[in-house]
């Protein structure tokens, strides 16, 4: 019974966290914001609902499976965003418009 | 009535002559330099029929109200063609057979055939691969052979670009500068921003390797459990594609260049095609092919159909990554 109603927690909490991310990606303007609140949905979020399963499952070879899915997609969600968030800032001319800009080294005249 | 008509044909010569009403904006030709004595000289009047006056005139027409005319008319003329083809999509649906009724024409020997004996026959314990692999494996072939040949044809589109960076190459290298050389140009597509990644690569270093087991896993296992040579040819494009990304195209070319691709793509076309010609024809005159089908549930089981998906699974994975490579890079 307890280990349902924590497994329910952990899902309902992600699926929360899935929710506003989606209301976010339609809520912002900018390209970055919304990658920002893009990354989020498939980090946070689906960490929570794959560990909820987990924990419902219990130990076994499925939730070993499930480890697995949330080990890459750990390692992979995080680099498309950065990619994404990148072409975004080489891409766009008109970024000064949008947000300031602190230029690190400016020894090194260009962007990131 | 009289003087009206010879009104009009007196219009209708005059404009024909060319001493019509006169355009303000029209364009007369230069006037020769009033020096020389003996050049001909054109009234600009007599010339008013000037090729550029008449093209000027044309296109402000056109301007003016043939665009509007055709786009009033192109609306008007697709919701017309849209509703055509609703109203006959509407008609067809209404002569369907109803769904899931016993004697539809879906339900017919074939499909019992398939799940009564299509394991003993085919050997493949994934009735799905036993089917597109074995029973109608020709299927298949053309799949395949219609993606090979549309990535072959953008090669010969998009292959310009590639002719244009060996052309630079040569040049950088043995200063050649004949014309035939310089003629082309730059090549069409450069790169300002291809930088390593440090982050891509990390990750791409551990990635690509459980990527590529993960395709030929899919692949092998095609008999056994869904999946096969479609599916698990892609996975393995992506793993390319990946590489090509981290470590850029110039590592890429080191185990995938177009030799490379036309020879695999093309040898496993060969293959395919000999084998389940050779197995159709056996077939076809009842003769035992020989090939065994092993026990079902093993990995060497299920005849044909193995080494069948590693032939598919080598055009898919190639033709997906030579498409990224051309379109990006104009390049494989």
């Amino acid at each position: 019974m307890f280990r349902i109603i924590f497994a329910s927690f952990l899902i309902f909490s992600g699926l929360f966290i899935l929710g506003v991310a989606t209301l976010g990606i339609f809520r912002f303007e900018a390209m970055l914001n919304r990658v920002h609140v893009a990354a989020k949905c498939d980090t946070l979020g689906a960490l929570l609902v794959l560990s909820g399963l987990v924990v419902l499952s219990g130990l076994n070879v499925f939730s070993l499976k499930i480890l697995l899915v949330i080990a890459f997609l750990w390692l992979t969600n995080p680099v498309a965003t950065h990619l994404t968030a990148r072409a975004e800032v080489r891409t766009n001319k008109n970024l000064d418009e949008i947000c300031d800009f602190i230029n690190l080294d400016e020894n090194e005249g260009e962007k990131i | 009535m009289r003087e009206d008509i010879k009104d009009l044909l007196n219009k209708f010569f005059n404009w024909i002559i060319g001493n019509g009403p006169r355009p303000e904006n029209e364009i007369l030709p230069p006037e020769p330099p009033p020096d020389l004595p003996f050049t001909r000289r054109n009234s600009g009047r007599k010339s008013r029929f000037h090729e550029a006056s008449i093209n000027e005139r044309y296109n402000e027409w056109v301007e003016l109200h043939g665009l509007h005319i055709f786009s009033s008319l192109y609306t008007w003329m697709s919701v017309l063609t849209c509703l055509v083809i609703i109203l006959l999509l509407l008609i067809t649906v209404t002569e369907l057979p109803p769904f899931g009724d016993e004697h539809n024409p879906a339900n017919n020997e074939v499909v019992l055939r398939y799940i009564k004996t299509g394991a003993r026959e085919t050997g493949a314990k994934n009735i799905v691969a036993g089917m597109i692999l074995d029973y109608r494996a020709f299927d298949t072939f053309g799949e395949s052979a219609v993606l090979f040949t549309a990535a072959v044809s953008v090669l010969m589109l998009l292959g310009a670009s590639r002719r244009n960076r060996t052309c630079e190459k040569n040049i950088f290298k043995f200063g050649i500068t004949s014309k035939s050389f310089l003629q082309r140009g730059p090549p069409l597509r450069v790169h300002i921003y291809r930088q390593d990644d440090m982050i891509l690569r990390g990750i791409a270093s551990i990635s690509i390797p459980t990527i590529l087991v993960m395709g030929c896993a899919i692949i092998i296992n095609g008999h056994l459990t869904p999946g096969g040579g479609f599916s698990g040819g892609a996975v393995l494009s992506t793993a390319l594609i990946l590489a090509a990304n981290a470590y850029g195209f110039d590592h890429v070319h080191y185990f995938f260049n177009e030799r490379t691709f036309i020879f695999s793509s093309s040898g496993s076309l060969i293959i395919y095609a000999l084998a389940k010609g050779y197995s159709f024809f056996t077939g076809a005159n009842h003769i035992p092919s020989g090939i065994p089908t092993g026990t079902i549930g093993n990995i060497l089981s299920g005849g044909l159909i193995l080494p069948l998906n590693i032939c598919v699974g080598i055009v898919v994975a190639g033709t997906l990554y030579s498409f990224y490579a051309l379109f990006s890079e104009g390049d494989i």
